[in-house]
């Protein structure tokens, strides 16, 4: 996938530490101390028992291809990406891309597994990508 | 008739539908509110409530002359209009205002001092957490679920690519339908890859127009020029403003919520409805809506549709304006479906279903961020 355009995306006091993490390369998913579940995007508090005992946690990376499209809609230079949404072995999901692979119907197969990637999006941004997990 | 009962006594669209160059955004909604008070028999200083989105009810009230008792700006998205007919009806029900009216009018695709969608900035987490990943709008988000559903049912890319072909056949009778000639799914499958593996023709128009309604008392709506539409039931929910985090890729929660509601309200049961309208700005809006509805079992609609169920001459009429992906589509579309609706109920639609008495109007907005659905009969409840 080609490079895109510079639009640039900045955290807030509720989200520093995810941003934080993933330029250090590390998937940071914030888990609930009285419940237990995880939850994502970051915020201060657990959305399913509203406790404010919650944990960054540094999770496995490790998740499942859950759905997609192939975008053709491109700016200059780029080539049909996928658009994906991934779910984390931990539960939640997120949307993200899968790279290291064809963008084509034939490699992109729901439930395939895949392990996450970090690519640097700009100075202050590292996204999380995924790419298919090595056998 | 119950005690509280509430009628749409007037609606209209816009005068013109598709390409308007020469009316602004709010003079979209004005067009579309005189036709609806001509419609109606009324007059600005007749009416004491008004909605919209899109606009601040502020912007609309005064252009038109209207000094409200009670104003309402939900936004959210494409089905604001359904939220509107249910917020005023219980303020009318409530005494906050008698005559209620509802404006739509978007220049969706001549972008005449359009607003826009408002967006959280660089800082929301949609900036941080999705459009970094390269969506582009509704098309490259919206659509992001249907692989999913096809694969937990099982379901061939022709049972969605099927929706655009079945919706046509109701635009071909609609003069008003900015697409009129029949398509096939070799049409469908030869039309521009979108995001795949949605085709040009799976996804809606982008044209310009607007729509109002005007809802008062029933008890009052007897003495009006319009057959009255009485409002039997209404719903509505939000889920996930972000694609990415909604419940179930498969079923809408904001859908199910919503619809359980107006049903219940209603006290109908589905073999009661005898017209159909589901929000379809993509091809798979309408597979979900009549899974989360409860008019098919989950993953069954796509053959529903196929057996000519929901086609001129079905036992589910659908869409029978020709839908977003056929008839207009301004950005949002709610308006024109209930639009459709108040027309079926009244026996004056282009492609008009015989005996129509009750309709069920549903819609979605922010992708499938919210929901609304309004039940309509053309008998007094
Ligand atoms: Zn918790």
């Amino acid at each position: 996938m080609s490079k895109q355009p510079k639009f640039s995306p900045a955290a807030t006091p509720e989200t520093q530490h995810y941003w934080d993490g993933t330029k250090r390369g590390e998937l940071l998913i914030q888990q609930c101390d009285a419940c237990a579940s995880y939850y994502f995007p970051p915020r201060p508090f657990c959305p399913k028992c509203a406790s404010r005992k919650v944990t960054a946690k540094k999770v496995s990376g490790k998740a499942t291809l859950y759905s997609y499209v192939i975008s053709h809609q491109l700016r200059a230079g780029q080539e049909p990406f996928a658009i994906a949404v991934v779910e984390l072995a931990e539960g939640p999901r997120m949307m993200s891309n899968i790279i290291g692979c064809p963008q084509t119907p034939e490699a992109l197969q729901l439930d395939m597994p895949l392990e996450v990637a970090f690519e640097e999006w700009d100075e202050n941004i590292t996204l999380p990508k995924f790419r298919p997990a090595k056998a | 008739m119950k005690s509280k009962s509430i009628a749409i006594v007037g609606a209209a669209e816009t005068t013109k539908l598709g390409v308007i160059p020469d009316m602004s955004e709010i003079m979209l909604h004005a067009d579309a509110a005189l036709n609806a008070m001509t419609d109606a028999g009324l007059k600005p200083s007749d009416i004491d409530g008004v909605a919209t989105a899109g606009m601040w009810p502020t912007d609309l009230a005064h252009y038109l002359g209207i000094t409200p008792t009670w104003a309402d700006g939900t936004m959210v998205g494409g089905c604001s209009f359904m939220l509107h007919v249910r917020h005023a009806a219980a303020a009318i029900n409530d005494g906050l205002c008698n005559t209620v009216l509802i404006t739509h009018g978007e220049s969706g695709r001549s972008r005449v001092a359009a607003a826009g969608f408002p967006g959280g900035g660089r800082q929301s987490l949609l900036a941080q957490f999705e459009q970094p990943y390269g969506i582009m709008g509704p098309p490259t988000m919206f659509t992001i679920p249907a692989l999913r559903y096809l694969k937990k049912y099982n379901v061939h890319l022709d049972r969605l690519a099927n929706v655009a072909v079945i919706q046509r056949e109701w635009a071909s009778r609609n003069p008003r339908a900015t697409n009129r000639e029949l398509i096939t799914l070799d049409d469908v499958y030869k039309s521009r890859v979108i995001a795949w593996p949605f085709h040009k023709l799976m996804c809606c128009l982008v044209t310009d127009g607007g729509g109002a309604l005007i809802l008062t008392k029933a008890e009052r709506a007897k003495d009006m020029p319009q057959k009255p539409v009485y409002i039997m039931g209404t719903g509505e929910s939000v889920e996930s403003p972000m694609i990415s985090q909604m419940e179930d890729f498969t079923t809408s929660k904001a859908f199910r919520v919503s619809a359980k509601k107006a049903f219940g309200e209603a006290g109908i049961s589905h073999a009661d409805v005898d017209h159909l309208m589901i929000y379809d700005a993509f091809a798979h809006l309408p597979l979900y809506g009549l899974e989360d509805l409860g008019f098919c079992k989950p993953g069954e609609a796509g053959d529903f549709i196929w057996e000519r169920n929901t086609a001129p001459g079905g036992k589910l009429p659908v869409n029978t304006n020709g839908g977003g992906l056929s008839y207009m589509h301004s950005g949002m579309y709610g308006m024109y479906a209930l639009q459709e609706s108040v027309r079926q109920v009244r026996g004056t639609a282009a492609a008009q279903v015989p005996d129509v008495k009750l309709s069920v109007c549903h819609g979605v907005g922010g992708m499938f961020a919210a929901s609304g659905t309004i039940i309509m009969s053309n008998e007094a409840p």
